[in-house]
């Protein structure tokens, strides 16, 4: 905490120097979520293997990890669900293991595979965890979650009725009734057929200004399309805390460039492409394509055209790192 | 908000939800019905309250026999409560909402109880019968009332218990049952001569102090003491409390 403080322990500044102050927009926003040494054994297994990270307003964090990584066990800590055996939890400043009910109060959850009571309709459910989040205008709010959630077609539908897609976006609505400042969906898109997760990864995408959300998935192009941030789990512990972007570079296979030799010989071109100190490697595919791997994963299309010379090219393609491909390099290194 | 109210923050919400869920179903109604037939078949059969035969302004035919119909039907009230929760997975919603384990646990077994306080009430052509055929100890009939519902805040804590074990409901019932039973039978006299040619005076005292039948017989004759309704109050609480402990260890396996 007392890093966190550093800020807040600095001399104010005399009134008239306030003007200069920068704009808050450039500033990171605050942290809501902070995790820290978080550490939970299910009998000699280690489920959750002291993992620290923090999540600011405005950042949609992607939990990415095979099955049994973790992922679950570490939000149903977050949440309060699950005490853990080591290490905190604090949300918008609270921790949760002092004070569950405020934490409740600033949380919207969604647990794995969506649980609702199947025997009430939907309307009737919302009214449910409106009443028992004490919610003021509880009719607006089940209003604007029904829209929100495009749910109005079937508010008077049982729950056990839905399908799988309207029955994630009822665990939505009820995550999402109280306007809450910290997310936490645990795999939001699991079991859903293509257009009922781009319905569901559009309305995440669509809720991700001015709170924070963690989610859950192993599907690594959603986090791709929906997450700014990417932590890849694996047995417990925290492999990778970046980027989807930056882990796309650092994926083998990026930047690596393929094209076929219409004119002249692919070898030659192979191996003269091979000998640029630029080029980590270059050979020609079962296929009869050349493809050549930069150094460190850069974009040196031009460096290559260059090489080839006087050979003809054709279908000329810069392939992008695989989200996939690093992933299971990443994991694999454990799990070995 | 007091630190007592605290703790059981989210009970209104859940007991609510629970008691329009008994209606929600057939279920509720079945029960019901199937309550109703019970207590009125003991209640005038020759074999059990020979409520025609006696010739008395009195319900005792009725009362007599709703333990026993209880530990059947209390157990079914019950089972659903957690076992439900715990199998689809709702009580990870239930217990991430502000609601706490012990709020939503006590609001689940004011909604059972009300339930069967409604499933009682409709005995009320019974005491109609008796008032114009007679006329009867109203004092007794209150009391017998408040034993019934006393007898079935037990049992429906015992249930509770066992719907907080297990996943399964039928598992959850059978236990509840066989449970109740146990707990019955403490009372009988047949038991509490055993007791005391084994282990003595003494032993037999204690548990026929233990004796549901004998505390539910006491209040049904009129007399509200104050040691048979502490039994019922006692023994609820420590049900209850026993649920909520098992409840904070199963609740996530």
């Amino acid at each position: 905490m007392t890093e966190t403080d550093h800020p807040d322990s600095v001399p104010p500044a005399p009134a008239a120097a306030a003007g200069t102050a920068p704009p808050e927009a450039d500033a990171p926003g605050e942290v809501l979520i902070s995790v820290a040494d978080l550490t939970k054994h299910y009998g000699p297994i280690r489920a959750v293997d002291g993992i620290s990270f923090e999540v600011r307003r405005g950042d949609v964090l992607g939990f990415l990890g095979p099955n049994g990584a973790g992922k679950t066990t570490a939000m149903k800590m977050i949440t309060g669900f699950l005490e853990p055996d080591r290490g905190s939890v604090t949300v918008a400043g609270i921790d949760v293991a002092a004070d569950r009910l405020a934490v409740s109060r600033r949380i919207g959850y969604l647990p794995e595979d969506a649980p609702a009571y199947g025997e009430m309709t939907v309307e009737a459910f919302l009214r449910f965890i409106a009443e028992a989040r004490e919610l003021e205008a509880a009719e607006e709010a089940i209003e604007a979650v029904l829209e929100t959630a495009h749910l109005r077609s079937v508010r008077g539908q049982t729950v056990e009725t839905l399908s799988k897609g309207y029955k994630r976006r009822v665990g939505l609505a009820q995550a999402l009734i109280h306007d809450p400042e910290v997310l936490i969906l645990d795999e939001p898109t699991d079991g859903l057929d293509p257009n009922q997760k781009a319905v569901v990864q559009d309305l995440i995408s669509s809720l991700s200004a001015n709170r924070c959300i963690v989610l859950s998935t192993h599907i690594l192009d959603e986090a791709e399309r929906v997450c700014n941030r990417a932590v890849i789990l694996s047995e417990g512990r925290i492999l990778v805390d970046s980027t989807p972007e930056d882990l796309v570079s650092q994926a083998p296979g990026h930047n690596a460039v393929r094209f076929r030799v219409t004119e002249g010989d692919a070898e030659e071109v192979a191996e003269r492409l091979a000998e640029a100190e630029w080029c980590a490697s270059a050979r020609v595919l079962p296929g009869g394509e050349v493809e050549a791997q930069p150094a460190a994963g850069e974009n040196r299309l031009n460096e290559v055209l260059a090489a080839v010379g006087e050979h003809r090219v054709a279908d000329v393609r810069v392939r992008e790192g695989r989200l996939d491909e690093l992933f299971r390099d990443v994991t694999r290194g454990v799990a070995a | 908000m007091s630190a007592l109210a605290r703790r059981f923050t989210g009970m209104r919400a859940v007991l609510r939800r629970e008691f329009h869920g008994y209606f929600a179903s057939p279920l509720g109604y079945i029960f019901m019905v199937i309550f109703l037939m019970a207590s009125g078949y003991l209640m005038v059969s020759r074999d059990f309250g020979r409520f025609l035969e006696l010739r008395e302004a009195s319900l005792d035919a009725l009362f007599s026999y709703l333990p026993w119909i209880f530990v059947v039907l209390v157990p079914a009230v019950a089972m659903r409560l957690w076992a439900e929760e715990r199998r689809s997975g709702t009580v990870e919603l239930l217990l991430t909402l502000p609601i706490t384990l012990e709020g939503s646990y006590l609001g689940k077994f004011l909604a059972g109880w009300a339930f069967l306080a409604v499933s009682v009430s409709l005995t009320w052509p019974a005491v109609f019968q008796v008032a114009r055929l007679g006329d009867p100890d109203w004092g007794a009939i209150f009391a017998s009332y408040v034993a019934t519902l006393l007898a079935a805040a037990v049992l429906l804590a015992i249930g509770l218990l066992f719907s907080a074990l297990s996943k399964n409901q039928v598992v959850a019932f059978i236990l509840a049952v066989a449970a109740s039973v146990g707990f019955l039978l403490i009372g009988l006299p047949q038991t509490q001569e055993f007791v005391g040619k084994w282990f003595g005076g003494y032993v037999e005292r204690v548990v026929s102090s233990l004796s549901l039948l004998d505390h539910f017989e006491t209040l049904t004759r009129g007399l509200l003491q104050l040691n048979s309704l502490l039994f019922f109050v006692l023994f609820t609480v420590g049900w209850l409390v026993c649920g909520m402990l098992v409840l904070g260890q199963t609740k996530t396996n």
